[in-house]
């Protein structure tokens, strides 16, 4: 019995390359033409708005890789199944099919092309630094985080014992600059979906836009030493009017002093302070 | 024969001499004085695979600490010991070793139709070296302090003397100088056999692409590990000789670490990755009685998976902020295309073939599906915005051990195959292939459920975490695909004593192509009494099948 189709010889070996283009050529297409209603594939919604340009680049670089991860894996496996040693004899030994290994050379190189552009799109989009008002300082230290606001007296402080709670408005551009006392840290929260390291003697800055209020969960993600796995952070998204109340809570006389206690703490953390040299503001552009 | 001729004209000519074998100490002394590549080898070989199974202990004494959030196996100090440890273990003292150390050694200088290396000494110490920095390492579990605990990364300044003050982070570093020139004097005896000791006939582009493989790993050695030499000096320097190249406070920049660490670590990926490529080349083919699919574009895939892997180092630092993203995403990402030529020409050389699925074809087979996915999911990591959201969650863990678990699957591909040609003797198929099954699916358990735990923000290096139901379920399948895998590589030690001196392997068992199976298993002293002419890349084949030549683009067959 055959288990494999073999084509006729001659001609007919073109119209398999065409068919072959095809195979390749029309899904690719279909990403290009699809739009959000693709599946998640495995990601979580992002809640900013940089979030949801990584989330819709995931979705592309996911329908690449499920369709050529598909079209390989169904090539192996095709040929383990099709090809099992049935007898003694020797195939044919071709070694080159100069055609065919052109066409898996240049269309990665075009796929390649395609995810890059779409990489450098995207990038833009989540690097960019428009110009803001609300401006925070996250300041990571052996274990724990710092958010100091700048203008305002505004200050949240804490470790692992007490997790601190960044407070940011909803819907408008924050600018967030990462520093480092000590070792290298990273703040990420997950359903912001992104990460920036904190380095010591570096100012590392970028842009969050919050589109939804509530409590998101920060955690450092940089080996940082002991306790590095507790090292957690909150990330409390409110209204603009709530926010201007949580700042006014440091202008009185009892918010001052809690306040001026909590920078203390601060300070203190920061006694082996490390003199900032870089300041980076968008990316390494 | 009796006792070793001291006579001076035998002596002088020793090393000429048809039964060499013959002079010198008998035993274990003549086991450790040895310069020959294959004994060497042997050496390197077991002291790998052991270095394997010390890594693999430890990796399931964390997947134990991770089945359950608030694991209380070990504590979180001891918890950075293990992961640095794992880490370090199967990068420096398994992974590279076992893939330039071992097989390389024994089967490169017979593929050429070699009777030995060029500098069969310098062989030896680079063995030794290896040995004494592996034990060097190791050493850190028993000193004041515990391990190195700062990730096989050692990021500064996490690494330096304030944040890591214990005597084992010296001996990680000790350890590191000592296998990094290992590492150089293997490159550079490879680099001179491979160009000076080819049999007549051999020229570069009919050799077997293991040693064309191993050939471009040697100068990507060359390249790379001199610098990952310097920046530990330099971080040894700061940490006792009160030097500040890493340290903010004395003017240093900590992210020059990063730079030099990953300079030598991204070549050092493919260091590690070409030579188990080279063993599935050779494994497929043969496995499908073919020629290897597109020989020549395999040669330049991997010359371009070298020069590419030379400008892609900060990938690993797209989240610092202080790298050009532009540039090192693209060369990351064009590092697939010439991957995906390897990919395709694997699959090329089973098309129509006649597979024998012998363990060592399914451990390849195993090998080129489980790369599929850790290649796939690398392309990912290449596009900064995606690594900003993945970078340090379990999604990089699982894409990096799909693909260095792939590694130990051709590794074993490797061991079933040329195993008969070192000992003389079958592994058994049986073991073997239910070793195959369990590792196989076992790597997938493993690594499946990392890749959703990550994409849902459980970042790595955790020696607790949150206590949620799914990342628990998760983490829970994890473990039990580390189990597998750990039973599946106890299975293989298994095999070795079942098999032990049972059914003689002959010259050639699989019907090979390349010369080591022209001769005999083992090989004698300077391995070769005669050599077939050569006038393909498949000098055995030719000369057993005369008739079925390998055939250039359009050709029918006779």
């Amino acid at each position: 019995m055959e288990l494999t189709p073999q084509p006729p010889k001659g001609a007919p070996a073109k119209s398999r390359l065409r068919r072959l283009g095809a195979a390749i050529a029309l899904p690719i297409a279909g990403i290009l033409l699809s739009g959000c209603t693709l599946p998640s594939f495995g990601a979580r919604t992002p809640e900013t708005t940089t979030g949801q340009s990584v989330y819709h680049l995931w979705q592309g670089f996911s329908v690449g890789a499920v369709i050529i991860g598909a079209l390989t894996l169904g090539l192996i496996l095709w040929a383990v199944l099709a090809y099992r040693r049935k007898d003694d004899t020797i195939p044919k030994q071709s070694q080159y099919h100069i055609p065919l290994e052109v066409i898996y050379t240049v269309i990665p190189v075009l796929v390649v092309v395609a995810l890059f552009v779409a990489t450098v799109v995207v990038e833009n989009k989540v690097l960019a630094m428009p110009k803001t008002d609300v401006s925070i300082n996250a300041n990571a230290f052996q274990w724990g985080w710092g958010f100091t606001y700048k203008d305002h007296n505004a200050v949240a402080i804490g470790n692992t014992t007490e997790t601190p709670t960044m407070v940011m408005p909803v819907d408008t551009d924050v600018k967030i600059t990462v520093t480092s006392t000590d070792v290298v840290h990273g703040f990420y929260v997950r359903d912001f979906s992104f990460s920036r390291y904190a380095l010591p003697g570096v100012r590392n800055q970028f842009t969050l836009h919050a589109l939804k209020t509530g409590t998101f969960f920060g955690q450092c993600t940089q080996l940082c030493g002991l306790y590095h796995s507790i090292m957690y952070f909150k990330v409390k998204v409110v209204t603009a009017d709530e926010y201007k109340v949580w700042l006014a809570s440091f202008d009185t006389p009892e918010g001052r002093l809690a306040a001026a206690q909590a920078k203390k703490v601060l300070a203190e953390q920061m006694s082996a302070h490390v003199p900032v040299k870089t300041e980076i503001s968008r990316g390494a552009n | 024969m009796t006792t070793t001729a001291h006579n001076p004209a035998v002596e002088s000519h020793g090393h000429e001499h048809g039964h060499a074998e013959h002079h010198g100490p008998r035993g274990i002394l003549n086991w450790l004085t040895s310069t020959d590549h294959k004994v060497i080898g042997l050496s390197y070989t077991i002291t790998s695979v052991l270095m394997l199974v010390i890594g693999g202990a430890l990796a399931e004494v964390i997947r134990g600490q991770l089945a359950n959030p608030n694991g209380h196996l070990v504590t979180m100090a001891q918890y950075n010991e293990l992961f640095t440890m794992h880490g370090s273990i199967m990068i420096y003292l398994f992974a590279g070793p076992f893939a330039f150390g071992a097989l390389a050694n024994i089967i490169v200088p017979i593929q050429i139709g070699a009777p030995d290396m060029a500098f069969p000494r310098l062989n030896a110490l680079s063995y030794w070296l290896y040995l004494s920095g592996a034990i060097t390492m190791l050493l850190g579990f028993f000193v004041t302090g515990g391990a190195a605990n700062f990730g096989w990364v050692g990021y500064a300044p996490l690494s330096d003397a304030v944040y890591a003050p214990g005597a084992g982070a010296d001996l990680w570093i000790g350890g590191l100088l000592l296998t990094g020139f290992s590492a150089i004097f293997t490159g550079v005896n490879i680099c001179a056999t491979v160009f000076y000791l080819r049999a007549p006939g051999l020229t570069l582009f009919r050799m077997p692409i293991f040693t064309w493989n191993l050939l471009v790993v040697s100068i990507l050695i060359l390249l790379a590990f001199p610098i990952l030499t310097a920046g530990l000096v330099m971080l040894y320097a700061d940490r006792h000789l009160g030097t500040h190249i890493y340290s903010v406070a004395g003017g240093g920049v900590p992210v020059l670490w990063q730079h030099i660490f990953w300079f030598w670590g991204h070549p050092e990926v493919y260091i590690l990755a070409l030579p188990f490529f080279g063993m599935v080349t050779e494994i497929i083919p043969v496995f499908s009685r073919k020629p290897v699919f597109g020989y020549k574009g395999m040669v330049f895939a991997t010359l371009t998976i070298a020069a590419l892997s030379l400008g892609v180092w900060a990938h690993h630092m797209f989240t610092t902020g202080v790298v050009l993203l532009p540039f090192f995403s693209i060369m990351s990402l064009l590092i697939a295309v010439p991957t995906g030529i390897k990919l395709f020409n694997w699959i090329g050389s089973m098309w129509r073939g006649q597979i024998w699925f012998s363990t060592a074809m399914l451990f390849a087979i195993g090998f080129v599906v489980t790369f599929l996915i850790g290649g796939l999911t690398g392309i990912y990591l290449a596009s900064p915005p995606l690594d900003f959201f993945t970078h340090d969650t379990y999604f990089v863990v699982a894409h990096f051990h799909s693909v260095v678990m792939a590694l130990v699957l051709g590794g074993m591909a490797g061991l079933y195959y040329w195993g008969p040609k070192i000992t003389g003797y079958m592994l058994n198929e049986r073991i073997g292939k239910v070793q195959f099954w369990l590792a196989f699916i076992g790597t997938q358990v493993f690594t499946i459920p990392q890749y959703i735990v990550g994409l849902n923000g459980m970042p790595r290096r955790m020696a607790v975490y949150p206590n949620d139901p799914e990342w628990q379920t998760l983490n829970t399948w994890s473990s039990v695909g580390a189990i597998m895998i750990g039973i599946s590589t106890l299975l293989f030690v298994v095999n070795i004593v079942a098999s032990w001196k049972k059914h003689p392997a002959g010259d050639n068992p699989w019907d090979g192509h390349t010369l080591e199976w022209f001769t005999t298993s083992p090989p004698p002293h300077h391995n070769f009494f005669r050599l077939p002419q050569i006038r393909s890349e498949r000098p055995t084949w030719d000369h057993n099948h005369p008739e079925a030549k390998a055939l250039a683009h359009g050709k029918e067959d006779h």
